[in-house]
């Protein structure tokens, strides 16, 4: 499955700001980290803004702040503000207008949207920090015995 | 803002035991599941206490978290049920959760990860390094909860057919 650049920068920008959410990071910071126009960033970062997961904070060290709850928004959420994720959303019919091939396809590629849909649905940002410290935890755990 | 969790999703911790069932917390239990399922079946849970709680306990776990407040409104505040299980399509023994629950206004305080910790003792315990479960895939109460403990897709895949097509 492949994401819209500005889904996978505005996952990446919350997490980065959910890690810590009383830390103000600017734009540049985070377009430095993933090597990203500040430009583009800026747009995603706004629409972040708009839903309530993140605010910007003017003035000298300014920046964006994670205001959003990392328990409740989910990937799905998220991908949801940049891009059309409702496509074959409902099972499909047994129809005249259609053939059985095209039924039988359409039941398969339903299937697969649907599983992805709700793996989704199902991964909050808190979960992603979790697996992001579990794997350095492990990392970590790994450099002190070898 | 839910009052029990902070911006940042830190949940507050109730004070609680975990261990094993008892017949007593039976009517608990079966109530609790009553209450998120909307639907009574005593009998169920009774033949799953006799199973789980009374047979083959070291490899089979039927927990619950008790409210250890001197006057709880509910006495169980969860459960979890669980058994280790084997060779099921060349699977090597692993840890299988199959019921799961909390008391609905309970909920974001910890008692699900508790659970969920103590289960996975029991499983390491006994020697198992894998624990699996099964969750409707649009139940996303369930799905968000195992995803968040670490659960991640198996390399099983659950497939099921309607049998009057």
């Amino acid at each position: 499955m492949k994401l819209q650049i500005s889904s996978r920068l505005a996952i990446f920008a919350l997490i980065e700001l959910a890690s810590d959410p009383e830390r103000q990071v600017s734009v540049s910071e985070i377009g430095d980290k993933y090597g990203v126009s500040a430009h583009h960033l800026a747009k995603v970062m706004h629409t972040l803004g708009r839903a309530g997961l993140v605010r910007s904070i003017r003035g000298v060290g300014g920046g964006y702040s994670f205001c959003g709850n990392a328990r409740r928004t989910t990937l799905l959420d998220v991908i949801t503000l940049f891009e059309d994720t409702s496509l074959g959303e409902s099972e499909p019919e047994s129809d005249a207008e259609s053939t059985s091939a095209e039924w039988a396809l359409g039941r398969v590629l339903f299937e697969i949207d649907d599983t992805a849909r709700a793996t989704l649905g199902s991964i909050t940002i808190a979960t992603m920090l979790k697996q992001i410290a579990r794997r350095k935890a492990a990392s970590d755990l790994k450099t002190a015995v070898g | 803002m839910d009052k029990q969790t902070n911006p940042c999703g830190a949940a507050q911790v109730r004070q609680i035991e975990i261990r094993r069932v008892r017949q007593d917390d039976l009517v608990h239990v079966t109530t609790l599941d009553e209450r998120v399922t909307d639907i009574a079946k005593p009998d169920y849970w009774q033949d799953i206490f006799e199973r789980y709680a009374q047979r083959r306990t070291d490899e089979r776990f039927f927990l619950i978290a008790e409210d250890t407040a001197e006057t709880p409104e509910f006495a169980v505040l969860g459960y979890i049920v669980g058994e280790i299980r084997a060779w099921e399509f060349g699977s090597a023994p692993s840890g299988w959760v199959f019921a799961f629950a909390v008391e609905p206004g309970t909920r974001q305080q910890g008692i699900g990860e508790q659970l969920f910790e103590a289960i996975s003792i029991e499983f390491r315990n006994a020697g198992i390094r894998t624990m699996r479960t099964m969750v409707p895939r649009h139940n996303q109460l369930h799905m968000a909860f195992f995803r968040s403990e670490g659960m991640v897709a198996g390399p099983y895949i659950q497939l099921e057919m309607d049998l009057d097509e």
